[in-house]
């Protein structure tokens, strides 16, 4: 079982991507306590940002008052959006794990690619993300990108919220 | 259920890119920040703000919602991940170098620059312990034998300032990416409506703003745009990949992935060298980037006009513009800039010292200065002014001869201009004769 993961485009599509950002109930497998690690800042970036962040890592009990789960499996509250700091042989079976309690989202971080893993989660219902930054998206379509001069790609006469 | 459209023409993106109307107060236009400072929502979020975790605004020497609006726009009109803007082309340049290079580095430059460029790239890296070498643009060879254990970065002009020539972008960055280093282009002649070298494989694109973006000759600027494509971590980049010394050993390119290079540029080397852009300047050219489209293909028409039209004068032994059909670089025109290269462009006078002299005192519809890009059509006499300390045998060897002319034309009907040159030529032949 397996997909073609040469171009990774099916996979980052904006509205997929802002799809995914509505929903506040995220995971972020393999956080980590270490302030200098990208999974510290991101955990903590959507936590500040109104997210119910849980960290799944067995190496951490807790992070920024967040209770840490060593597995997928062992939290007890729903989750929307599975997304993972491992190195990409481990999301085969963060795949299935997600699977498994009924995720919506797999997000795959920067570098962690895994065509193993994409077709598990999609054969079980979980729509893919990958090779792209949580943190970075939400700040594009949701947050203050924008006011670091990065390119929002957002082109609208909207008068919005923030 | 459909999609909403998504917009993605370069007139509508030179338009309103970086700029939705103001939330807090409804205005349409932009509106200039004028702020040093920005005052904190509680003490957490002025910590994660200057820790990087979130994106917040705290001094106007690092960011500024203005300055912040024209560098997206300059960042989505080249395709780039971002981009960071500067007090000056030059001091964008010295910031985008400053950032990936160390002492004992190396930088491979096409010999056929802006002479304020040449000049920057001599002292500068000398005092920063960096070798530099210039090699023939036009001579794949060249930038291929040129690249060493060392070297960084390869650098070169999209449209040489002033020789006119054209650069084979995807060739080059080819040879640079074989070796793990960059590709940066300066691509202020071109401006992004005539070519956008993130395409063809560039990394990172510099600007001065202060030329055809702000196009009214009201303001200097400058910025720096980047791919996000370029592998930092590849062992060569230590700089960036690395702990860094200067933000608490954090891992620019390991937690900010494609922004990484940016967000360094602006948090280490925008705050420690502080040449920022001020936020008027900032919305001065982000207005003039509305009409780039526009002024550029009337630019680029004016140009091959009055190319063809040199070309046909008894005093003009040469007309060196890239748009010509017989130039050498019409293959690379082609391929590059197919709407024209630009509108800078050199010409040369048969009399010599005297004529270029004489031809500029009787000019009166173009500007005697030493400015390119202005909406306004300009002039410069090389020889007795930015050359002036060469003499002939050295100015030959830059290119450019005794009778030299450089012409940036603007956007005035192309009959006038014709026009103001063929009274300043008459008078050239009638004093010579
Ligand atoms: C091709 C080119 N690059 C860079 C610069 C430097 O720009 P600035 O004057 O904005 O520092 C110039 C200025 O003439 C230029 O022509």
């Amino acid at each position: 079982m397996s997909v073609d993961i040469t171009d990774l485009s099916a996979w980052q599509q904006p509205e997929t991507i802002m799809a995914a950002l509505q929903h506040p109930q995220i995971a972020v497998v393999g956080m980590s306590s270490n302030e200098l690690r990208a999974s510290n800042f991101v955990g903590y970036y959507m936590h500040r940002n109104g997210y119910q962040v849980t960290p799944v890592n067995p190496r951490e009990d807790e992070i920024y008052g967040l209770k840490s789960f060593a597995a997928l499996q062992d939290v007890p509250t729903p989750i929307d959006v599975v997304d993972v700091f491992r190195d990409s042989s481990a999301v085969p079976e963060i795949a299935e794990a997600a699977v498994e309690i009924g995720a919506k989202y797999l997000w795959l971080q920067f570098g962690v690619i895994s065509a193993e893993g994409i077709a598990i989660a999609e054969a079980g219902g979980v729509q893919c993300i990958v090779d792209k930054c949580i943190k970075i998206e939400h700040a594009r379509y949701q947050g203050r990108m924008h006011w670091l001069g990065f390119n929002t790609e957002r082109i609208s006469a909207q008068r919005r919220k923030d | 259920m459909t999609v909403p459209p998504r917009f993605t023409g370069f007139h509508t993106r030179a338009v309103h890119a970086g700029a939705s109307p103001d939330p807090q107060t409804g205005s349409r236009a932009m509106p200039i920040h004028q702020t040093t400072s920005y005052v904190f929502e509680d003490a957490e979020s002025a910590a994660a703000y200057f820790n990087l975790q979130e994106y917040g605004n705290t001094y106007s020497r690092i960011m500024n919602p203005t300055v912040a609006a024209f560098e997206e726009r300059v960042a989505n009109l080249e395709g780039g991940v971002g981009a960071v803007a500067f007090a000056s082309g030059l001091a964008a340049q010295n910031a985008a170098l400053f950032t990936l290079l160390e002492p004992g580095d190396h930088v491979l430059a096409s010999a056929a620059l802006y002479g304020g460029s040449v000049t920057q790239f001599k002292h500068v890296l000398r005092k920063m312990s960096v070798e530099l070498e210039f090699v023939d643009p036009d001579d794949h060879n060249a930038w291929r034998d040129g690249i060493k254990s060392n070297t960084k970065l390869c650098f070169a002009e999209t449209i040489g300032n002033p020789s006119g020539c054209i650069f084979d972008i995807e060739s080059v960055a080819e040879i640079a990416h074989a070796a793990d280093i960059p590709l940066m282009i300066d691509n202020t002649f071109a401006t992004p409506y005539l070519c956008q070298p993130l395409k063809y494989g560039a990394d990172i694109v510099v600007h001065s703003a202060t030329k055809f973006m702000g196009g009214h000759g009201t303001s200097i600027g400058g910025v720096v745009v980047e791919s996000g494509e370029f592998d930092w971590s590849n062992g060569r980049f230590p700089v960036i990949a690395e702990p860094s010394p200067a933000y608490h050993g954090l891992k620019f390119h390991e937690t900010f992935g494609t922004f990484g290079y940016l967000m360094k540029l602006r948090s280490e080397t925008l705050r420690d060298l502080g040449a920022c852009m001020s936020p008027f300047n900032a919305f001065m050219l982000a207005q003039g980037i509305e009409t780039l489209p526009l002024r550029m293909r009337q630019h680029v028409s004016n140009a091959l006009t009055i190319a063809r039209h040199l070309q046909g004068c008894e005093a003009v032994t040469a007309v060196h513009y890239a748009g010509l059909e017989d130039s050498r670089y019409a293959d690379l025109v082609a391929k590059y800039l197919p709407e024209g290269p630009g509108a800078v462009f050199c010409f040369d006078l048969a009399g010599g010292r005297q004529a270029g002299i004489r031809f500029i005192e009787n000019l009166s519809l173009f500007s005697h200065l030493a400015n390119v890009g202005d909406a306004k059509s300009l002039v410069i006499h090389p020889a007795t002014t930015t050359h002036r300390q060469l003499n002939d045998t050295e100015l030959a060897a830059s290119g450019i001869g005794p009778g030299t002319i450089r012409v940036s034309i603007g956007i005035e009907d192309a009959q006038d201009l014709i026009a103001d040159i063929d009274y300043a030529l008459t008078q050239l032949t009638q004093s010579t004769s």
